[in-house]
Order: structure tokens, then C-alpha cells, then sequence
């Protein structure tokens, strides 16, 4: 999802009993409900694998504010304006949260930061997609911060103390994210035909971007298994990615909108929804670099990391300069 | 609905649309920073001062809108007028420019905003007051990052400092139009609405030495001030803000959002 394919280096998951005593005590840890804070002992593939869907989700985070940001200074009334400013800037701050998280296993910011630009790091494949209408904007906030809730809400019980209490507090404000994604959805198919039609559009652009959040089928993987056992995935892709359509397709029925899948249809004997296939060859194209922003998206990170050296530069010498004056100043006043 | 125009003649409503436009047009300029800053940190911080200028926009476009009479609401006002009906200096339309303009152009704002408010709390208006207490503490808070980052930036590395020293000369000479009163300024100080604009000068000189003199950047000598006949005029760079920012309003009028 916001980590959609995090490897574990694992090539099957260990019985207890193949564990060492060190390594079987976490694991009971674990097992028994505990959460696991940064200074304790932990193996290193669980670290290793943390760091990995830690970063991930705060890269999804700060790249997540380009699609959005791109409708801030066209918002079509100085309310849509605000608000849309505070969730964009509520995802800066996720981005922040999960660093720091991320930091606390042993890694900079900064080298995480650079490994993004380089692309030597992942993030979701939804914020490659063009916000193209207002409408848009909606449909991110409805759709895409809904996925990204039903995926958090269960990591808020994950096994890495820092990570499930960056999750608690993020999920308060995606809840608020989507109510205001669906309010914009809701007015829009209340208005003019052409403004139902905005609407429409974004849902048949996004619904099938959105479902590919939860990533491929991943009951069968390995790492999947390995990452539930340390409890730091807690549901399969397919169970969220289920659970999703559910608790939408009834929004979109709602309101009016039809979801674009001819395919989908309410099973009575399941109390589920039966739903289409999503083409996964567009979303490996996607994660590959070749959906339709991959590269404006990276171009504008880098851009302002670039144009922002200064900056930074700048901040770190007046401090120093500071820290020689404070250093000097008892001398000069004996 | 086709474009507004707001007849001048009120000294009220005049003082209502410069405060409400000079809060829409930074505001507006702080935004096309989101997401885009050199630092996560900064994108939070510059969101925030953004934020705070879009609630005084609605608060003091709102009032105006009350004072015409006809049924405008501060969206209205804000998304309908052609940009010759805009009353902001034209300092806050400039464009952004590198971080580091963003920034100057925000210090040498703030300086006049905070001294306009902590005046306008005393206004002989009860409403005008009220709004300058709200955004006081807002704009205490503004002015304090402007400095401290102007400081910093200026006293930092080599290359800062002739930035931010860059930045100053570009936008040293549009900051004299916010001590200039016309006849509206002069009919406003005389009922006590607003202070004369002139007597925020010292306080803002003052400021502003201060600050410039701890980054350790030079102000500039020149004396040279952009004047305009009326405060109707502007620069190129205001229509393309309002293409921007009135575009969905214009292509689908009337709709509501
Ligand atoms: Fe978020
Ligand atoms: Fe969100």
C-alpha cells in the first residue's frame, strides 16, 4: 500500500525451534503482544525489513503532497483553499513522524532522503497518477486516503513501538482526509451535470490506481508470512484490498457515481463484493518508473532538494558560527 | 457569474479590500510553495503562515463584502474581481522567487503587518479591532520566523548572504508604497479606523535595521520607490495569480464547490 512490496530477506519464516534462545525471546515478545522499542535487541532482518516499509511509507508521504499541491492555488474557494493546504501539509508531517520513526532503527533521514532521489527507494505507485480536475482532489482524499486508513488503522497494532504510535496519531488525520475528499465528491455530484461528470471522470481514473495500493496477491509470499509473524504487516494485501471495496463501492453508490468495474457485483453467500482483476502489468509498469508522472515526480523532489542546498547549507553554518560565539563568549567576558 | 467591480467611494470598505487582498495575494504566493520548499520542516511552517493569511482573507473580505451591501461574499470577492479591482501593494504580488526572496519579501511584510495590527487594535471600529486582535497573534508569530530566518540566512554561508542581500536590493523598492496614504487613507485616519501609515514607519525603520544589521546584510542605499497612481495598478504579475486562482470559479460560473 503506502509500502506496497516490502521484502523481508527472508526465504521461509524459522520455527521457534529452529530459533536461537535471543532470537526465540523476541519472537515471544512478539507473539505475546509486546511492542518492541528501539534501544532492545532485534534481529537484524526485522530491522532491516522495518526500515525498509518505514521509509517507504514517509517517501509515499512526501511525494503524496506533489498531486495534491499541484490543485492548492486553483482551490475554488478560499474554505477549499485552507483545507486543502492543511491536509497537504498534515502529509509533510506524516513524512516527518515516519523519518523520525525510521531513525530510531539506525538510519539519517538524510541517507533515507537520498536514496529516494536516487530512486534506489520505493513509494507508492498511486502518486505517479496526474491530478487532472478538481475533481481529482476528491477522489485522492476519498479514495486514496481510504486506503491508506484501512491499511494504517491495522499497523497502529504493529510490533515496533515507534512505528504503531506514528500510526495512531497519522491515523486520526487520514480519517480527516477522507471525509473532506468525499465532502468535495459529494458536492460536486449534488451540483451542475458538468461537475457530476468532473466527478465520474475522477472515480474511473482512480478506483483501479487505488486498489493497486494494497499491492499484488500476497498470500503465498514469503515475505508476507515473514512480516505477519513479526507483526509488522497484520492482514494480506487481498483481506485489505476486500475490505476496501466494501466499505466503498456504497459511498460511491451514494452519491451517484459508478465504479468503473463490470465485473463487480454483491455476493450474498460471501456478504462481500465480488470484484474484477486489476491489471497488474500497468502496475508494475507503474513501480518500473514508466507510469504517467513517475518522472515529473522525482524531478520535482529533486528540484527542490537541489535548489534547497543552500538553504540548508546556510542553517547549518550560522549555527556553527553561534556555537563558536557561545563557545568564545565566557572567555571574552573574564 | 461575470466579473465584480467594487465602486470606490467608501474609505471602509477601501481599507477592508487592502487588508482582505494583501492577506489573499501572499497567501496565495506562500501556497505555490507547498510541497516545494527546501525542507520538510519549511513546507510545514510556510503551509502554516499561508493558512493563517487565508483565515484573515475570509475575515476581512467578509466584513467588506457586508459594508457593499450587495450580497458578496468574501469568496466572491476574492474570485470575481479583475485584477484592476485588486488593492494589495504590489510587494506581496512579486513573485516567489528563490526560497530566500520568498522569505526577504515575507520579513519586510510581516515588519508592517504586525505594526499595522498592533495600531489597528485601537481602531475606532469595533469589528476592524476585534479581527487585528485575532490576527496579531498570528502575525507575532509570522514576524518572529521572518527575522530569525532572515538572520540566519543572511549571517549563514557566503552564497546565503548574497542571496538574501540580492533579494533585498529586488524588493527594497516596493516597500515604500506601504507608508504612502491617498485620500481614502486620510478620510480612514481622520474617523480613527486606521493609523496613519506614515506614523508605522519609524516602528518598521527600526525593525528592520535591526534585523538586516544581525544577518549582517546592507540596506540599501538607493531611495528610489516604485509609485503608482492609484492602488488599482499593478504589476504583470497579479493577472496570472488570478488566472490561476480564479480558474475553476470563471470556467464554470456559478457553480458551487
Ligand atoms: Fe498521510
Ligand atoms: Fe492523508
Amino acid at each position: 500500500m503506502y509500502a506496497q512490496m516490502v521484502k523481508t530477506d527472508a526465504d521461509r519464516v524459522k520455527s521457534l525451534d529452529e530459533m536461537d534462545p535471543q532470537e526465540r525471546a523476541f519472537q515471544q515478545r512478539i507473539d505475546a503482544g509486546e511492542k518492541i522499542e528501539p534501544k532492545e535487541w532485534m534481529p537484524e532482518p526485522y530491522r532491516k525489513t522495518l526500515v525498509r516499509q518505514i521509509s517507504q511509507h514517509a517517501h509515499s508521504e512526501v511525494v503524496g503532497q506533489l498531486p495534491e499541491g499541484n490543485w492548492i492555488t486553483r482551490a475554488p474557494t478560499l474554505e477549499r483553499k485552507a483545507i486543502l493546504l492543511a491536509k497537504v501539509q498534515d502529509e509533510a508531517g506524516h513524512g516527518l513522524y515516519l523519518y523520525c520513526a525510521a531513525e530510531t532503527l539506525g538510519v539519517s533521514r538524510d541517507d533515507l532522503y537520498e536514496q529516494l532521489l536516487a530512486g534506489r527507494a520505493k513509494y507508492s505507485s498511486i502518486f505517479n497518477y496526474p491530478t487532472l480536475s478538481w475533481a481529482d482532489i476528491g477522489a485522492i482524499g476519498w479514495l486514496v486516503d481510504g486506503a491508506a486508513i484501512m491499511n494504517q488503522v491495522q499497523l497502529q497494532k504493529t510490533s515496533y513501538g515507534p512505528y504503531s504510535r506514528a500510526m495512531i496519531r497519522i491515523c486520526k488525520e487520514e480519517s480527516f482526509h477522507q471525509r473532506q475528499g468525499y465532502d468535495i465528491m459529494m458536492k460536486l455530484c449534488a451540483g451542475t451535470a458538468e461537475q457530476k461528470a468532473m466527478a465520474q471522470d475522477a472515480i474511473d481514473r482512480w478506483w483501479w490506481p487505488s486498489l493497486m495500493m494494497f499491492g499484488p496477491s500476497d498470500d503465498a509470499s514469503v515475505h508476507s508470512v515473514q512480516s505477519m509473524a513479526w507483526k509488522i504487516k497484520i492482514l494480506s494485501n487481498d483481506e485489505l484490498r476486500q475490505r476496501f471495496v466494501d466499505q466503498t463501492v456504497p459511498q460511491a453508490e451514494f452519491i451517484g457515481l459508478k465504479v468503473p468495474d463490470p465485473d463487480l457485483k454483491w455476493n450474498e453467500k460471501r456478504q462481500s463484493y465480488d470484484f474484477g482483476e486489476v491489471d497488474w502489468d500497468e502496475f508494475f509498469q507503474v513501480l518500473a518508473g514508466n507510469g504517467p508522472c513517475n518522472r515529473e515526480r522525482m524531478a520535482s523532489r529533486t528540484r527542490a532538494w537541489e535548489d534547497g542546498a543552500w538553504f540548508r547549507e546556510a542553517l547549518t553554518a550560522h549555527a556553527d558560527k553561534a556555537a563558536k560565539r557561545k563557545a568564545t563568549a565566557p572567555i571574552a567576558a573574564e | 457569474m461575470t466579473a465584480i467591480t467594487v465602486k470606490s467611494g467608501d474609505p471602509l470598505l477601501e481599507f477592508l479590500l487592502r487588508m482582505g487582498d494583501n492577506s489573499l495575494v501572499l497567501g496565495h504566493r506562500l501556497s505555490e510553495w507547498c510541497g516545494h520548499t527546501p525542507v520538510l520542516e519549511e513546507d510545514i511552517a510556510i503551509a502554516n503562515v499561508s493558512l493563517d493569511l487565508v483565515g484573515q482573507t475570509q475575515l476581512w473580505l467578509g466584513f467588506a463584502g457586508e459594508v457593499e451591501g450587495k450580497g458578496h461574499s468574501a469568496d466572491n470577492l476574492a474570485y470575481l474581481r479583475d485584477a484592476g479591482g485588486f488593492r494589495n501593494f504590489l510587494l506581496v504580488e512579486q513573485p516567489n522567487g528563490s526560497y530566500g526572496q520568498t522569505l526577504m519579501r515575507q520579513f519586510l511584510f510581516d515588519a508592517w503587518h504586525y505594526y499595522m495590527l498592533r495600531r489597528l487594535e485601537h481602531s475606532s471600529d469595533r469589528r476592524i479591532a476585534e479581527i487585528a486582535e485575532k490576527a496579531v497573534k498570528e502575525v507575532t508569530y509570522h514576524l518572529e520566523r521572518s527575522v530569525d530566518l532572515v538572520i540566519r540566512l543572511g549571517d549563514g554561508t557566503q552564497e546565503s548572504h548574497a542571496l538574501m542581500q540580492e533579494a533585498l536590493e529586488l524588493l527594497w523598492p516596493y516597500t515604500g508604497q506601504m507608508f504612502d496614504a491617498d485620500g481614502f487613507d486620510e478620510v480612514a485616519v481622520k474617523a480613527g479606523i486606521m493609523p496613519d501609515p506614515a506614523e508605522i514607519r519609524p516602528d518598521w525603520d527600526a525593525q528592520v535595521t535591526r534585523t538586516l544589521r544581525a544577518a549582517t546584510l546592507e540596506i540599501p542605499q538607493e531611495a528610489f520607490s516604485h509609485k503608482v497612481a492609484a492602488r488599482s495598478i499593478h504589476t504583470e504579475h497579479l493577472g496570472y495569480i488570478l488566472a490561476d486562482m480564479q480558474f475553476l470559479q470563471r470556467a464554470y460560473p456559478g457553480a458551487t464547490w
